[in-house]
């Protein structure tokens, strides 16, 4: 019963403030239903029994990703009312799209059955509660039979960090910079210069 | 009324939905076309950990785990690219974006 009720709970907000995302003026706003968005589709996580998993959608996507769209919103000086001009001309064929693909999916779930028991390989069976947690049991295949994905998965993320501090560093012009190597190679010499004046002539 | 794994595709299918939606909707906004597609792979991800939980076998929910990182290493990508534009052209309306050849 309580099952139920926390399934519709979550699902019903997940569902409301995906709408709102995407129709909401304010982009600040829209950020801030994306973050409520994942929060409860955590909760969906944990219901289906997938803690790790709900605790990681809950770090990484509102803890960094909801974070990152946050800032860039904020820091970009954009007129957005300017961006809404076509918000009109665009719902009716957007609308006729979605409908379109909702009908597919709908179509595709109710002809979809299970053909014959499903066959799972019993090392990647998932585990009782009593014997294993979740943690324990996904942290088991991931560095056993996965850990090339895994590394696969840490290469990515390393070429998305190059990658964006790369396009994003600028060198500005006219900004004094300490540099280490020019200090530590100066010479006496350079710093100054012995210059003999003759007397009564200055040194013009 | 029990629920059953119908009841998480159907959630899925409609955030799914949604973010093709939205793709649509707001066409000028690239932020929120970003977050659309964050949505898209939000829906996916609930399928995966669905069947996962539905079927008994764990690969669906290490599979989630490497949909995450790529979501996350695709926003931190778009929005980079996003801040860039946005200082080359001080807009960052999608109609400009068709002039940027080689």
């Amino acid at each position: 019963m309580i099952y139920t009720l926390c399934f519709y709970l979550f699902a019903i907000v997940t569902v409301f403030s995906g709408i709102m995302v995407i129709s909401s003026r304010n982009p600040v706003h829209s950020v801030l239903y994306l973050i409520l968005a994942f929060f409860n589709s955590a909760g969906l996580f944990v219901l289906l029994g997938a803690e790790f998993v709900a605790m990681i959608l809950v770090i990484v996507y509102v803890g960094a990703v909801a974070v990152l769209f946050m800032f860039v919103v904020m820091m970009l000086d954009i007129d957005y009312s300017e961006m809404r001009k076509g918000f009109q001309k665009y719902l009716p064929i957007g609308a006729l799209i979605g409908l379109v693909l909702l009908a597919e999916l709908v179509l595709v779930g109710m002809g979809w059955s299970l053909q014959g028991p499903v066959t799972t390989d019993p090392a990647t069976a998932i585990p009782a509660l009593d014997q294993m947690t979740n943690t324990e049991a996904l942290g088991s295949l991931i560095y056993t039979k996965y850990i090339f994905l895994f590394q696969m998965a840490g290469l990515i993320l390393l070429v998305a960090m190059i990658g964006a501090i790369v396009l994003t560093h600028r060198k500005r012009p006219g900004v004094k910079k300490q540099n280490i190597n020019e200090q530590v190679m100066r010479r006496r010499g350079d710093a100054y210069d012995i210059v003999k004046v003759k007397p009564g002539q200055g040194l013009g | 009324m029990e629920i059953g794994l119908v009841h998480y595709l159907t959630v899925a299918a409609m955030l799914f939905t949604i973010g093709i939606f939205g793709i649509f909707l707001n066409r000028k906004n690239v932020i929120i076309i970003l977050m659309s597609v964050e949505l898209i792979l939000l829906a996916v991800n609930i399928n995966f950990v669905a069947f996962s939980s539905y079927l008994n076998d764990m690969v669906g929910q290490i599979f989630t785990m490497f949909i995450l990182t790529v979501a996350a290493g695709e926003a931190a990508i778009g929005l980079a690219i996003l801040v860039i534009y946005f200082r080359n052209r001080g807009s960052i309306a999608v109609e400009d974006i068709r002039l940027m050849k080689g």
